[in-house]
């Protein structure tokens, strides 16, 4: 295991080490300690690593993630996860506002709660989060799944695209074109995939699912008032 | 009973209302009609203060030229040296502006990378992502980095030679972008990730920062992610240029890009295009104030885009304090938009040379602003690129003469002093004087006394 402390260690210093392709895949872990709330922790990873964060980071932690498993042990600030390709990243504690923003791929879970727009503009990723989900969640939302145990704020999946919301809990209300939809048997399948991966013992029938109505997809006139 | 008229008695003039002109009436027709604004690419078409409002002056006197084609005057530009590791050095000051794949085509988009290659500068990516085709063919590539982030992923970001992250532009500063379902072909579909064949709308706002505060750590992340190599511009549309820009500054921009209200759209809202904004001409300025202000002028450089056509208009906003033009619709109709060659299309499109905007429908009989398999194929990338090539070139010669009519040796010694204006509005918008006057409109002024009135 290699440690970095950010109270010793510069964050360059740290992302550099993390981003270099020395890096043996799949071997090592690497350690950061004394985060206190720094931003761009962890950003840009390339390589198949495991990386475990010991505290509570600011904005954007692990963004742009590609193949690397990031464990925060703390809270993360906004932009958890932002424009993932692929990879884990784990939250024990809260997600700020755009937890997963514009991600591709891999899958962001979050231990605790997420706050507003988790989600929004999702492009492909997965969002698994334990709590509750604030409002506007999974706005303009492309592809991907974002599951939520808790419940779910105001405006739920507004202007979404063919992104799938699953909630267990209740629904402050849906956003512009969002509706609810059948829970096919894909959806149990995807649901049951990402419930296992994120240890939980729910079951999938206990969600709803709530997709695009596809009814402002091409602009017409009379929708005017749905905007 | 019908009365006839005496045409023994003289009548009014059948008199137009200007208020309520043919152009007002035919669209309060056309929205009656179709229920929906009016949609269309391009920037203002409206009358505005602009670069033909000004002159240069010369030299005489009081001071004295240079030789044109003899003495050396330099158009190199180093963009990006406040942080980044590998700042971009184009070989004149003139670039392309940021245009989509999607809104362009391919071909379209191949020739503007060649063209801009041979003259030595860059082009730009826009919202969609980068090209394999653009990338292969653009020796200096600005990744743009929007409020959509359709396509957008770290590995094209770190192929790129510098990451323009907009926040907005002239045509519609505090809109987002619009590519509507008829250019959505197969691969614009994939690359944005989108199903075919929908009206494609990009967000106004980025999703995960909201304010400058934001961006200052936004810009750390990017930095991080790319090594601190990369020069960051941040791109704006020309709303109030001397906040705008000084936030941008604070944010931690290497590169500040600023959009006049002639830039162009792939498409929007006529009503944005022509009612929102300030003109190129009068935003320069007040940028140029707030990088003076915050002592950076020329260590954050500053490009100015929006109804650049030619040499004079670069030496123009040289002279005002810009570093660098970027060029748009001029470059497309360098490759051939809106070339009289194609008038009958144009005519059965309802429209004619010179006019055609309705470039969101991907019908352009150029091939240009099209994603249509057989339109496309009538722009050769490689005749294309030549094309942009001379363009720029003819640009560039433009600029050094009348840099040296100055007495310049760089043209971006060019400066206000060299200039005077034609209209009130111009003298005050760029602030210099009326010609024939030492007045500056809007500007305080001290007689010899020392009275300030």
């Amino acid at each position: 295991m290699k440690i970095f402390d950010l109270e010793k260690h510069s964050l360059r210093e740290i992302n550099q080490s993390l981003q270099t392709s020395e890096i043996t895949e799949g071997k090592k872990i690497y350690e950061i300690r004394n985060p206190k709330g720094s931003h761009a922790v962890a950003v840009g990873l390339k390589a198949k690593i495991n990386v475990n964060i010991h505290g509570s980071t600011g904005y954007y932690c692990g963004g742009m993630n590609q193949k690397a498993k990031i464990h925060v042990f703390g809270s993360v600030g906004p932009g958890v996860g932002e424009n993932m390709m692929s990879g884990d990243i784990i939250i024990e504690g809260d997600a700020s506002q755009y937890a997963g923003a514009t991600g591709h791929g891999g899958v962001l879970l979050i231990k605790g709660n997420a706050s507003s727009r988790c989600g929004i503009s999702m492009k492909g990723n997965d969002i698994v989060v334990l709590g509750n989900i604030g409002h506007m969640a999974g706005f303009m939302a492309q592809s991907g799944n974002l599951v939520v145990l808790g419940n779910a704020g105001e405006g739920l999946g507004d202007s979404i695209y063919e992104a799938n919301i699953f909630v267990r809990g209740k629904v402050s209300n849906l956003g512009a074109d969002c509706i609810e939809k059948d829970m096919r048997k894909e959806h149990l399948v995807t649901l049951k995939r990402l419930l296992k991966k994120s240890n939980c013992s729910v079951k999938p029938q206990e969600f709803r699912r709530f997709g695009s109505a596809r009814t402002l997809y091409n602009f017409e006139i009379d929708n005017v008032n749905l905007y | 009973m019908n009365k006839k008229i005496d045409h023994s008695v003289p009548q009014t003039e059948p008199r137009e209302s200007w208020t309520f002109s043919p152009e007002v009436n035919a669209e309060i027709r056309r929205a009656a009609a179709t229920g929906i604004y009016d949609i269309r690419g391009g920037g203002a078409k409206r009358k505005l203060p602009n670069f033909d409002d000004l002159l240069l002056l010369g030299a005489s006197m009081s001071r004295y030229p240079l030789e044109g084609y003899r003495e050396s005057c330099n158009t190199t530009v180093v963009l990006g040296d406040r942080f980044a590791k590998k700042p971009l050095l184009l070989n004149i000051p003139i670039t392309i502006a940021g245009m989509s794949f999607g809104a362009l085509s391919g071909n379209a988009k191949e020739a503007l990378g060649r063209g801009a290659s041979a003259a030595g500068t860059s082009t730009t990516t826009g919202d969609g992502g980068m090209t394999p085709e653009e990338r292969e063919h653009s020796s200096m590539l600005v990744y743009q980095y929007l409020p959509s982030r359709y396509g957008m992923n770290p590995d094209d970001m770190r192929k790129a030679d510098a990451i323009e992250i907009v926040v907005g532009q002239g045509a519609k500063p505090g809109g987002g972008g619009m590519l509507l379902g008829q250019k959505i072909s197969d691969r614009v579909a994939e690359m944005r990730n989108l199903p075919i064949g929908i009206d494609q709308r990009s967000a106004c706002r980025h999703p995960d920062w909201t304010g400058p505060d934001d961006l200052e750590i936004k810009i750390l992340e990017i930095r991080e992610i790319t090594g601190w190599e990369k020069p960051i511009y941040v791109k704006i549309g020309g709303a109030r240029p001397y906040y705008d820009v000084t936030l941008a500054i604070k944010a931690g921009a290497d590169v500040v890009v600023l959009d006049g209200m002639q830039g162009g759209t792939a498409a929007t809202q006529d009503v944005f295009i022509e009612h929102v904004g300030q003109p190129t001409l009068a935003c320069i300025r007040p940028a140029v104030q707030a990088l003076q202000d915050l002592n950076v002028h020329r260590k954050v450089q500053l490009i100015i885009s929006g109804g650049i056509r030619s040499g004079a208009d670069a030496a123009k906003a040289l002279a005002l304090g810009a570093d660098v033009v970027s060029i748009g619709t001029a470059a497309l109709i360098a490759l051939g938009d809106n070339d009289p060659v194609f008038e009958s299309e144009y005519n059965k499109l309802g429209t004619k040379a010179g006019c055609y905007d309705d470039w969101q429908e991907g019908r352009d009989p150029a091939g240009i602003t099209t994603q249509d398999p057989e339109l496309t194929t009538r722009l050769d990338p490689v005749v294309g690129g030549n094309r942009i090539k001379n363009y720029l070139k003819v640009m560039t010669l433009e600029l050094q003469t009348l840099a040296r009519a100055c007495g310049k040796t760089d043209v971006r010694n060019l400066e206000p002093e060299d200039l005077c204006a034609l209209t009130i509005e111009a003298a005050a918008m760029a602030g210099v004087p009326l010609a024939g006057t030492d007045w500056i409109p809007g500007r305080k002024t001290e007689d010899v006394y020392g009275n300030i009135f």
